[in-house]
Formats: structure tokens, C-alpha cells, sequence
């Protein structure tokens, strides 16, 4: 037990320790599904082939292709619309006391709410799911955009009235930079947010796509193809997730860790 | 009676910017829905997509003496506060215990964050079959989005228990108990305050989201039936009613937080 406890406050042992967890998950999987009979939960070796082969066919490749575009559309239309309101709302006192009460009210509609509504906009199609996204992921971007350029740094906002830094230049650098951290902290909330009306809106509003395979398989009783539309789904989420946290780190090098989540 | 006289002075001072605050989101709630009643009642915005604002009030004010929206909107809150009962409950449970024994998170960690971001609708399928379409599919749903959500903060909020409080509790021999009582579990409180938040929220859209995709009753359903048939005016009243759902639980859950805190002495933090 000592050695264990001290192991985990070292990198490597924790590494180690962790590794030994994902095996274990996974054998455990492996030997409880082996030779399964229950049709719902097919055997994992069976899953993975499937996943190997129907993802790497031209149809495959289609679908992934589709949900992949129509999310990173969504969520660059909900960054930027959430960052530019944002801004806005965070250094124009009247503005945000004005429409405060109206954003409190749309931001509390969850955001699935709005699929018929967009459905009866824009049909079945690319651009509901495209609309979902980013009108999903606009809150928690605006949201802390608004926040992080309420409270800036009054030595920052006095040093750069001293140097007569005003309009566009301020905005761009010393406003953005600023506020950065709080950004990146709203898009990490956005991405799973996308991620899930992504599927969502393609499992009732699309013709193609990872939500509309998993449900097309599973009214058809292609369980091992729903699975394996799970499968990529998670493989999905979690590298998207780990390649964000990754560019948050170099996004966020020049600044102080110890404001950061001041 | 000097006091007496500088009191209204002091209140005229404070007084314009209250009645500010108050007039302009009024005036501009008030220029919004204007602006949408006449947009839709000249037929620049197609009124078979935007009925004007008055028409949805009155459509909404129809319903509540219609037997569809109390059931609709109980059901909602029903699987909702189970959900988000459920979640926090057992996030924080697993939570605690992951962040007391170091070991056993780290043995977990990589499966946690293989889990955490798997979109939880992706499982709907599967519920479908497995759980069936009641409320317990809902539930299951938006527990599984919920539970990550909360077990990692409170592992960080366990965690954060300052040194020189634990070095203290050393020093005055406080038993294992007394330690996890009176200090690692106090500074968990704010971490578990913003992930019930966070929960809250995200429970509440994977309701919606069942009701809509498996045609369970509720609030959701009850919005897709209205497009299908063909109702905007019902639609649209039922989405409001969504939003009042979600402002109405954001502030219970806000206020139970702030009691939260303040029965622990943390109501400067965050």
C-alpha cells in the first residue's frame, strides 16, 4: 500500500497505474462479452471489426465526413457570434442591463427544444444541424466572453488609457488577449454541448451522418453496427477533447497561471 | 433630524441608476416582442413560421386550461430533479471517494476520461432497446451525461483542501473522519456547487432531447407534435415554457448553493 501511495504522486508511476486501468476496463470488457448470446450486447472482437470495416467504406467515410463538417461549421459560427456579443456585452454596461433579462431567458431553453423549430426553418438538412450547433454552443462562449470582459484588469484598462490605446487596437490587443483564457474556457464547455446536439439533430433532422448510422442501424437490428457507431463516437469525443486541451495549453503559454482562474 | 434630512439625498443619488436598470430591460423586452409582432403582422417575417408574439401568448394562456400541459410539464420536472438527484448523488459519492484514495483514481483516471466525453445521446439507441422508451430511458440518459460532469470537479474540489489546513489537522491528531468532515469536505463545497450548475443544465437538455427522439411524454414531445401538426403558435408557447422551466430551476439551484455556502463560511468564494 506505501508503495502504491507513493508511486501516485510521480508521473510515471501514475502513467503506469492508469495504463493498467485501461487494460483492465478493456480485458474486462473482452472476457464479459466473449461469446455473448445476448444479442444487445455483442462480443467486443466483433465490435471492433465492424468498427475497422464499415468506417474505412466510402459510406463510412461519408457520414464521418458529414457530422465532422457540419460540427466544425456550427461551433466557428457559434464561437465567433458568442465572442463578438460577448465583447459587446461585457464592456457596454446599458447594452448588457438592456437585454440581460432576454439572453437569461433564451439561454434557459436547452437547446434540443429548438430542433423542430429549426427543423421547420430549414428542412431536413445540413443547415438545421449546423444551427443547432452553433446556437448551442453560443451560450457558454458568450456567456464567459461577457464575464472575462467585465472584469478586466483595471491596471490593464488604465495602462491602456495612458497610452491611448483606444478603438480597434484595443480591442484586438489588449481586450482578445485578455479575456483569451476565458474564451477557450467557454469553448471547452461548447464542445461536448456541440457534440451531443451534433448527433441529436442528426438522429431526427438529417439524411447522413454518425447519429443518423447509429439509429438507421438500429431500427434495421444492426446491433454491431450501432455499436460501432458508439465506438467512433467515443473515440470521437475523446480526441477532439484531448486535441483542444492540447491547444489550449499552447494558446494559454504567455499567460499567468496564476490569474488564470481568477 | 440631520440624519432624517440626508437620508433622501442619499436615496435620490442611488435611485436613478435602480430605476435604469430596471426600464431598460423592460423597454428593450418591450421593443423585442414589438418589433416581432409588427415584423410578422406585415408578413416581412412569414407568419406560418413566426405567428406574431401576441398570438403565442394567447395560445400559451389557452393551454393552461388545456390537460396536456400539466402532465407535460410535471413529467419534465419529475425525471428532471430525479435526474439531477441522482447524478449529483453519486457523483459526489464516487467523487469523494476517488479523491480520498489516490491510488484507485489513478487507476480509474484513463477510463473516466475515455467515458466523459462520449456524447451521451449517442446511447439512445441502446436505451431504446435495452431500458425501453418510459422515463427511466430519460433517466438513465441524463444521469450518464450528468455523472462526469460532477465526479471530476468534486475529485478536484476533494483535492484542494489547502496544505497548511491538513498539516493543522496533523498537528492536533484529528481522526481520519474529522479530517474528511472538517476540512477536505468544506473545500469541496464550491467545486460541487458549479458542477450541480452544470448539471442542472445539461439534465434538463437530455430530457428534452428523450422526449423528442423517443417520444416520451414531457415538454419535448409535446414541441415536436405541435411542428408535426402543424401549430407554430403551440410550438412556440410550449419552447417558452421550456425556457420558464429552465430559469425557474436555474434559480432554485442558484439559491440552494448560496445557502450552501453561506452555512459554511465560503460566501465571498466564488
Amino acid at each position: 500500500m506505501t508503495t502504491l501511495t507513493t508511486s501516485v504522486s510521480t508521473a510515471r508511476g501514475r502513467a503506469v497505474i492508469g495504463a493498467a486501468g485501461a487494460l483492465t476496463a478493456l480485458g474486462a470488457w473482452f472476457m464479459l462479452s466473449r461469446g455473448s448470446e445476448n444479442v444487445y450486447f455483442p462480443a467486443l472482437p466483433a465490435i471492433l471489426d465492424e468498427t475497422w470495416e464499415y468506417w474505412r467504406t466510402a459510406e463510412g467515410l461519408r457520414n464521418l465526413g458529414a457530422s465532422l463538417t457540419t460540427l466544425s461549421l456550427g461551433l466557428c459560427l457559434g464561437i465567433v457570434f458568442g465572442v463578438a456579443i460577448g465583447l459587446v456585452i461585457g464592456q457596454l454596461t446599458f447594452v448588457e442591463q438592456a437585454i440581460s433579462p432576454a439572453l437569461e431567458f433564451a439561454r434557459a431553453i436547452p437547446a434540443t427544444a429548438l430542433i423542430p423549430f429549426a427543423m421547420m426553418l430549414f428542412g431536413v438538412g445540413d443547415n438545421t444541424k449546423i444551427f443547432l450547433i452553433a446556437l448551442g454552443s453560443l451560450w457558454p462562449v458568450l456567456l464567459n466572453t461577457a464575464d472575462g470582459a467585465r472584469r478586466i484588469d483595471p491596471t490593464l484598462r488604465d495602462s491602456a488609457r495612458a497610452f491611448r490605446i483606444a478603438g480597434f487596437q484595443r480591442q484586438a490587443f489588449i481586450v482578445v488577449p485578455a479575456v483569451l483564457p476565458r474564451i477557450l474556457v467557454g469553448i471547452r464547455i461548447a464542445i461536448p454541448l456541440g457534440l451531443i446536439l451534433m448527433v441529436t439533430s442528426e438522429m431526427v433532422g438529417a439524411q447522413e451522418g454518425l447519429g443518423f448510422v447509429i439509429t438507421q442501424a438500429q431500427a434495421t437490428f444492426q446491433l454491431v453496427t450501432m455499436w460501432s457507431g458508439i465506438v467512433v463516437l467515443g473515440v470521437l469525443g475523446f480526441s477532439i477533447t484531448f486535441a483542444y486541451s492540447l491547444l489550449e495549453r499552447v494558446l494559454l503559454r504567455w499567460s499567468d497561471p496564476r490569474r488564470e482562474d481568477a | 433630524m440631520t440624519a432624517v434630512q440626508s437620508l433622501p439625498v442619499a436615496r435620490r443619488r442611488t435611485s436613478r441608476p435602480r430605476v435604469a436598470r430596471v426600464a431598460r430591460p423592460v423597454v428593450a423586452v418591450a421593443v423585442l416582442i414589438g418589433a416581432q409582432e409588427a415584423l410578422t403582422r406585415t408578413d416581412v417575417l412569414p407568419a406560418g413560421y413566426f405567428p406574431p408574439a401576441s398570438e403565442i401568448v394567447r395560445t400559451f394562456v389557452g393551454e393552461l386550461g388545456d390537460d396536456s400541459l400539466g402532465p407535460a410539464l410535471m413529467s419534465t420536472v419529475r425525471t428532471w430533479l430525479l435526474a439531477l438527484l441522482v447524478s449529483v448523488g453519486l457523483g459526489t459519492a464516487v467523487g469523494v471517494l476517488l479523491g480520498l484514495v489516490r491510488p484507485l483514481e489513478a487507476f480509474l483516471r484513463p477510463v473516466i476520461e475515455f467515458m466523459r466525453p462520449v456524447p451521451s445521446v449517442a446511447l439512445i439507441p441502446l436505451v431504446v432497446l435495452t431500458i425501453g422508451t418510459g422515463s427511466g430511458a430519460a433517466l438513465f440518459l441524463a444521469c450518464f451525461a450528468a455523472f462526469w460532469q460532477v465526479l471530476v470537479p468534486v475529485i478536484t474540489g476533494v483535492r484542494s483542501a489547502p496544505a497548511i489546513a491538513l498539516d493543522t489537522a496533523r498537528s492536533y491528531s484529528l481522526s481520519t473522519w474529522q479530517r474528511i468532515r472538517w476540512i477536505q469536505l468544506p473545500s469541496m463545497l464550491p467545486h460541487l456547487a458549479t458542477a450541480t450548475r452544470l448539471a442542472a443544465s445539461t439534465t434538463l437538455i437530455l430530457i428534452v432531447t428523450a422526449e423528442i427522439i423517443i417520444q416520451m411524454p414531457g415538454i419535448g414531445h409535446e414541441i415536436t407534435m405541435s411542428r408535426s401538426a402543424g401549430d407554430p403558435a403551440r410550438m412556440y408557447a410550449y419552447i417558452a415554457l421550456s425556457g420558464a422551466a429552465g430559469i425557474v430551476l436555474n434559480v432554485l439551484v442558484r439559491r440552494i448553493e448560496k445557502r450552501l455556502n453561506a452555512s459554511h463560511g465560503l460566501e465571498g468564494s466564488r
